[in-house]
């Protein structure tokens, strides 16, 4: 399955790159894209996820062409 | 209703005149507004800012803020809402956010507003990068509870 992988702000800045495009079978929940990307580093503990633009658990499902956002805690407003 | 996304300085009394102006059919159905305008400060904890770069994430940052403005009409009888946030560079003293709500009561436009600046700072996918007179610059790292 295609999943496109969007990183924002300082976990951006730490992995060095604003995104991936995965072409991967086997990936079942957010955490796993995470994992697959990004085999040498952790996901920070604060961090928030989404996918196709709205918040969800890292234990939530994934499926061919999702884009899966990882990001620091927002600081808007 | 409107949410926009702004890149450039925006002046906040001109949006709202502007909107105001333009929803010609409410005129006279709304007894109060509520305005809350967030402006960039010079100093945060105890050191001087000199400007800040506001990242978003284009498209969810629009999802949320819809959402956010749809759970406000559920919950409070809203005649208008208005939502403008910046992005990019900004300097002191500019404007960051505005909410603006028109309802026909005073305590309905006060509630909602604050529901909605609230959920903003909570769920709107922007990051606030600081950009200190000492030349160093740092990520905001959360966003505190308004009601605390």
């Amino acid at each position: 399955m295609s999943i496109k992988v969007r990183y924002f702000a300082s976990l951006k800045e730490s992995i060095g790159r604003s995104n991936d495009h995965l072409e991967i079978t086997g990936l079942a929940t957010v955490a796993d894209v995470w994992r697959y990307a990004n085999p040498n580093k952790a996901l920070p503990d604060n961090s928030l996820a989404a996918v196709n633009m709205d918040y969800v658990e890292l234990n939530s499902a994934v499926k061919d062409g999702d884009e899966v956002a990882f990001f620091p805690p927002v600081t808007g407003g | 209703m409107h949410i926009k996304i702004c890149a450039e300085a925006f002046d906040p009394w001109q949006e709202i005149q502007v909107h105001q102006h333009l929803a010609k059919d409410l005129a006279g159905k709304f007894g109060a507004t509520s305005v809350f305008i967030g402006t960039m400060r010079d100093f945060n904890d105890g050191d001087d800012v000199k400007g800040m770069t506001l990242e978003h994430y284009p498209g969810m940052t629009e999802k949320q803020l819809e959402k956010i403005v749809a759970e406000a009409l559920q919950q409070w009888p809203i005649i208008n809402a208005l939502v403008v946030h910046r992005v990019g560079d900004i300097l002191p003293n500019e404007p960051i956010v505005l909410v603006a709500v028109w309802t026909s009561h005073r305590g309905d436009a006060f509630d909602a507003s604050r529901y909605i600046m609230e959920a903003l700072k909570s769920r709107a996918p922007f990051w606030k990068k600081e950009r200190l007179k000492s030349q160093a610059e740092r990520w905001l790292v959360k966003n505190t509870d308004g009601y605390l």
